[in-house]
């Protein structure tokens, strides 16, 4: 069993909705990386995703575009990435960590290079967002070396499609809750709900549901009907600036406890 | 090379061009992606939209365009005839108005009342413009915020024709980041919008269809030669951006293995400089906006900024078919400069009196540089992909000229 899998099982054994924050690699601070991962966990978090940072984000709306910009300044690449979930992992061997991110970084670093590096520092799964399935056969080295593959699906996701993508999900599966770009504000619960049951009841893994989730309330929402809610452009707004390591954690626990609590309380 | 690759075997059914090309997307647009490649591929088989697309190139662009020679320039140059194929005489200048003509007509029949574009010389978003106005469509162009700055004259046109133009601000702020950004309009509008991609690049079906509407100018050449010259040129040669008007140029001589086929990608201030945009000649295999194909990118995989006098081939990535071309051997890429584009904008003018675009100069320069190593009796088929007039105020700026 995988460390993804394990964690849904247990969240699944204590009937909680899982929270998975997403945060750009190296924002706000390269130096304060790893103790930003602790923080997330201390605050709740049950799987962390972490955004390798790209410079065409097409995927990713203005606010996770300018971490990136921000992190790839200061000279973040995947070596940096795969650095810090290893010194992460000194201290955390249980919470599980997606790398999220854009193929063209794996293919340049070299897929198998990248499988065996991925593996070692203790990264569990990949959600790449421009490499949907019918494009993963050069992912195959990542998934021998025990690398699950995070899918997606999507408000615009045929049915015959859908079906295949339940097949194939690993770890979980990422419904994406609106046709859109991440950081988008637009969130009506109850499409979302409808779908995201009809998956749930095919797919082989669990469902997280992510995009347009920026606080207690919409986690709240999504919690009656989904594994796990996916945090991203709110939080990496709200981490935008903080200098230290202390404001950092500051930041996280005021941002994620009542969202933790939220969706404890549901 | 091998002769048994039959070139219009290309792409297969997944978009790819050998170990390029593909539908490297978000999941949300896969779906629209699927409707469009189903919609298109019956459409181009359909005899009532390929009238309709004949009548359209023959009645509004003006086609078929000549074949000219540039008999001076051919004599100054002191080698091999040298041929323009006239894409700068088509309407709006260029042959961008090629593919928009066709995909504005496929949106048309998808019932898609909004059309968005991204461009970087701005000729693609005025081909767009003016397709949308004549059709009545509401168009949308996304622009970098730095080619708005050097192509004044074509902002000016798309507002004239009706659209929006919508700088855009992120990254380096030219053509890449224009296409990310209709990418992400699309994804938020997938249902009302039709993307006009510009060139053969993005993911299936745009490098096909887009080769598909642009090979009309390969097509006429082809015919042009045979019958006002009686045989195929020596060699081809176009300017590569994303390589719309240059697999337009070539497609239909791809079969044909005698013809020797060089495309010119902009080498900038010189490729050893690393200020360049020859994404085949100096990059690699990467995926970057919905294809596999040669980038210019460093090694943690990040798109590097390029550069290029002119602003269509200021452009990190290039059509996959093009990737395939060179891996195969079919053709060869290498780069002019700035300058030596600038010089040969300079000959044509005085030569023949044609102002043409920068990104066509380093066509001729090209062109040029072929000729001359060439016998008298030898002929270069060059792609004039597009006229002058938006480039004057970039060209009196470098030479320190107020207009
Ligand atoms: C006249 C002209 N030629 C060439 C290009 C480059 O595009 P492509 O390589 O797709 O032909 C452009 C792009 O704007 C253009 O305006």
């Amino acid at each position: 069993m995988s460390r993804i899998d394990r964690r849904f099982a247990a969240l699944k054994a204590t009937h909680r909705t899982g929270l998975i924050p997403f945060v750009t690699a190296g924002d706000p601070s390269p130096q304060h990386m790893v103790a930003l991962m602790h923080a997330l966990v201390d605050a709740g978090a049950d799987l962390i995703e972490l955004g390798v940072p790209f410079s065409d984000p097409m995927a990713d709306g203005p606010v996770i575009q300018h971490a990136s910009e921000r992190a790839i300044a200061k000279g973040v690449g995947l070596n940096e990435v795969l650095a810090w979930v290893a010194a992460f992992r000194q201290l955390d061997t249980d919470t599980p960590i997606v790398l999220m991110g854009y193929l063209n970084s794996v293919e340049i670093h070299g897929y198998a290079r990248f499988a065996q590096e991925a593996v070692q520092a203790g990264v569990d799964g990949l959600l790449l967002v421009d490499c949907p399935l019918e494009e993963s056969a050069v992912l195959r080295p990542l998934r021998d070396a025990g690398l699950q593959q995070i899918l997606l699906a999507a408000p615009t996701t045929a049915p015959a499609r859908m079906a295949q993508l339940c097949g194939s999900a690993e770890g979980f599966l990422y419904y994406v809750s609106f046709a859109g770009i991440t950081g988008a504000a637009h969130l009506s619960t109850g499409d979302i709900a409808a779908r995201v049951a009809d998956i749930r009841a095919h797919a082989k893994a669990p469902v997280a549901v992510g995009f347009g989730i920026r606080d207690a309330a919409s986690a709240k929402a999504i919690a009656g009907f989904a594994d796990a809610v996916v945090i991203g452009s709110a939080l990496v707004e709200r981490l935008a600036g903080a200098t230290d390591a202390e404001e950092i954690a500051v930041r996280v626990r005021a941002f994620l406890t009542p969202i933790r609590t939220a969706l404890d309380a549901h | 090379m091998n002769k048994i690759v039959d070139f219009n075997a290309f792409p297969d059914a997944y978009g790819r061009f050998g170990n390029y090309g593909g539908s490297y997307v978000a999941e949300t647009l896969m779906a629209p992606l699927a409707e469009l490649t189903e919609a298109y591929l019956r459409l181009r088989e359909d005899p009532a939209f390929i009238a309709e697309l004949d009548h359209d190139l023959k009645h509004y662009v003006g086609r078929p365009s000549p074949i000219y020679h540039a008999e001076r320039l051919s004599q100054h140059v002191g080698g091999a005839r040298i041929l323009f194929k006239r894409e700068d005489l088509n309407h709006t200048g260029a042959h961008k108005i090629n593919n928009t003509v066709g995909q504005a007509l496929v949106a048309k029949r998808m019932g898609k009342p909004r059309i968005i574009a991204e461009t970087g010389a701005g000729q693609h978003g005025v081909a767009s413009a003016t397709v949308a106005a004549r059709l009545g469509l509401k168009c949308v162009v996304y622009m970098g915020a730095v080619d708005i700055e050097r192509q004044k004259i074509n902002v000016y046109r798309m507002k004239l024709l009706g659209a929006e133009v919508v700088p855009v601000t992120s990254g380096s702020k030219t053509l890449k980041d224009a296409l990310n950004e209709a990418m992400r309009d699309w994804v938020t509008n997938v249902t009302d919008t039709f993307y006009i991609i510009g060139t053969v690049a993005g993911p299936h079906p745009y490098p096909l269809m887009v080769r598909d509407f642009n090979a009309i100018v390969g097509r006429e050449a082809r015919a042009q030669m045979l019958e006002e010259y009686g045989r195929l040129p020596d060699v081809l040669t176009a300017c590569v951006g994303g390589g719309s008007n240059a697999i337009g140029l070539f497609h239909a001589f791809l079969n044909d293995a005698d013809v020797r086929i060089v495309g010119a990608e902009a080498a900038g201030e010189g490729i050893a400089t690393g200020h360049h945009a020859a994404s085949l000649a100096a990059g690699r295999p990467g995926v970057l906006h919905g294809n596999r194909t040669y980038v210019l990118c460093d090694d943690n995989g990040q798109i590097t900024e390029t550069h290029s006098i002119s602003a269509g081939l200021d452009y990190p990535g290039v059509g996959p078919e093009h990737a395939f071309l060179k891996d195969v051997g079919r053709a060869e890429y290498v780069g002019i400069t700035d300058d030596e584009a600038m010089e040969a904008f300079h000959l044509l003018a005085r030569q023949e009196g044609i102002l043409a675009a920068l990104e066509s100069s380093h066509a001729v320069a090209q062109a040029i540089k072929l000729a001359r190593e060439m016998p008298k009796d030898g002929i270069v088929l060059c792609n004039l992909s597009g006229r002058g007039d938006k480039d004057v105020h970039t060209i009196a700026a470098r030479e320190g000229v107020q207009v």
